[in-house]
């Protein structure tokens, strides 16, 4: 195998890292993509642009920022120091917290597109037959709503697999702290092992096509599914 | 027949642009774009040719070289590269020489550590240190060599965050993320103050030499305008800038040594 022990370690790493965010990322972004899509308030519109704006931003340009701001001195830092936490740069948490920004588009967006193609009539059915708010979520919105849930599920996790700019500006390159896979393949690159770098690019992309095939084989079969339910 | 029109007008387009002064392509290790910026001031004063500079680590424009990229000469941050590619058969003969020696400093943004920076590495005493990654930035080599003297790798390992690049340390420290780093020299004294904070010079006999190679690539051909910005890094006018902006001549270093 040309893949070194160290190379193991950024992959483990990254499924690790992948999976806290998305997980974290799905609670986080159930209750936000449900307001989104229900609300009628004047914030709907900058609340959304905000969580769309690291899909414009480059990610070096939000890593400076996020360095900036989770440092000593900055207002994500001072508030963690406040707390006893420490600084979150060159920490694996400091990787999830910013993955959760980079990612969150890639998880509300779906969700919340799912929400709104439900509309109110199949709530307002279970509301009629005497479903509580938390029932009506559980029993309406999370079936009818699962191909968005799936399709956030993964973009989340791919997005953060393929996460690089952000990485780099705040993680330090720390081995089974904050070296993920797309910063071992730079190194590689950087240092002229060509090689290496061949073997772990390989495996990426590998990775990759698996994820997005997954994703679209399961957008084709939920355009059939959905044709069954009317707005 | 639209398309064959338009096909011309574009050739015609960028046929006259070409025909004008065509600038010299550049390539420059990051940690030398400063001093190089100051350089080209200098050169163009004199001088019709113009200097068109790329930055970057070397470790991109050695691939991007051996791919094609357009670049007529490489200032690279080590020696390693330029012989690679002088291997490679892309390096005009003869034309490769070190126009550079760089110096460590270790440098903290925090007021409280003023004067006290060798101190405060020997005994501990701060969070993160932040070095350039060893593998890839010769700082970085050169800064595992200092540690490594001062019988300190056991004890700071545990604190180190590694910059990709030597300018991604100084980040690390500006931003008051690690309370230490190793930077490059030229990054301190090369700015008209330095903004914040103090540095301790580390002595050039704890490290290895941090020799930086230029080479004349195959690609400026018969450029006469690579040539002639060669010839001007060769003068004392030149080797002065580079000595004011934190780095050693060779000369310099060669007299030193007294070789």
């Amino acid at each position: 195998m040309i893949l070194s022990d160290g190379d193991m370690a950024t992959i483990w790493l990254t499924l690790r890292l992948a999976t806290t965010v998305t997980i974290l990322l799905l609670i986080l972004a159930t209750p936000l993509a449900w307001w989104l899509a229900r609300t009628h308030s004047w914030f709907k519109g900058p609340i959304s642009a905000i969580v769309a704006l690291p899909l414009v931003l480059p990610p070096t340009v939000l890593g400076f920022y996020l360095l900036l701001a989770m440092g000593p001195n900055g207002v994500i830092g001072q508030f963690t120091q406040a707390l006893g936490l420490g600084t979150l740069p060159f920490t694996f948490w400091g990787l999830v917290v910013a993955s959760m920004v980079y990612s969150m588009p890639f998880v509300v967006q779906p969700i919340q597109n799912a929400i709104e193609a439900i509309g109110n009539r199949p709530l307002e059915a279970a509301a009629t037959l005497g479903a509580s708010p938390m029932d009506r979520f559980f029993t309406v919105v999370l079936p009818l709503a699962k191909p968005g849930f799936m399709t956030a599920t993964i973009l989340g996790f791919a997005h953060t697999v393929g996460e690089f700019g952000i990485v780099l500006m705040i993680g330090g390159s720390i081995p089974n702290e904050t070296r993920v896979v797309s910063v071992q393949i730079y190194d590689h690159v950087e240092a002229l092992e060509y090689a290496q770098a061949h073997a772990l690019s390989g495996v990426m992309i590998v990775f990759s096509f698996v994820v997005l095939l997954m994703l679209y084989t399961f957008q084709r079969k939920r355009k059939a599914v959905g044709m069954t339910y009317g707005r | 027949m639209k398309i064959k029109k338009w096909f011309g007008f574009i050739l015609l387009f960028t046929f006259t642009l070409s025909a004008e002064a065509k600038p010299v392509h550049v390539a420059v290790a990051a940690n030398f774009s400063k001093t190089m910026q100051t350089l080209v001031t200098e050169f163009e004063k004199t001088s019709d040719f113009q200097i068109a500079l790329s930055f970057g680590s070397s470790g991109k424009f050695y691939a991007q070289i051996k791919q094609g990229a357009p670049y007529e000469l490489f200032f690279s941050a080590d020696q390693v590269k330029p012989e690679a590619l002088q291997k490679d058969g892309l390096v005009m003969a003869g034309s490769r020489f070190t126009y550079a020696i760089g110096r460590l400093a270790v440098w903290s943004a925090r007021p409280d550590f003023a004067n006290q920076i060798e101190t405060k590495l020997k005994e501990g005493s701060f969070n993160k240190l932040a070095i350039a990654n060893p593998k890839l930035a010769p700082y970085g080599a050169a800064t595992l060599d200092v540690l490594r003297h001062l019988a300190l790798i056991a004890a700071t390992q545990s604190k180190w965050v590694r910059g990709e690049n030597i300018a991604q340390t100084y980040q690390f420290v500006s931003s008051g993320n690690a309370d230490l780093g190793f930077v490059a020299l030229s990054q301190l004294i090369g700015r008209n103050k330095v903004e914040e904070g103090s540095y301790w010079v580390v002595p050039d006999t704890m490290h290895h030499a941090i020799k930086q190679d230029v080479v004349l690539l195959m690609g400026a051909g018969q450029s006469l305008g690579a040539k002639a910005f060669l010839d001007f890094i060769h003068t004392e006018q030149a080797q002065h800038i580079i000595l004011q902006n934190g780095y050693i001549t060779s000369d310099r270093l060669n007299s030193e040594q007294g070789t």
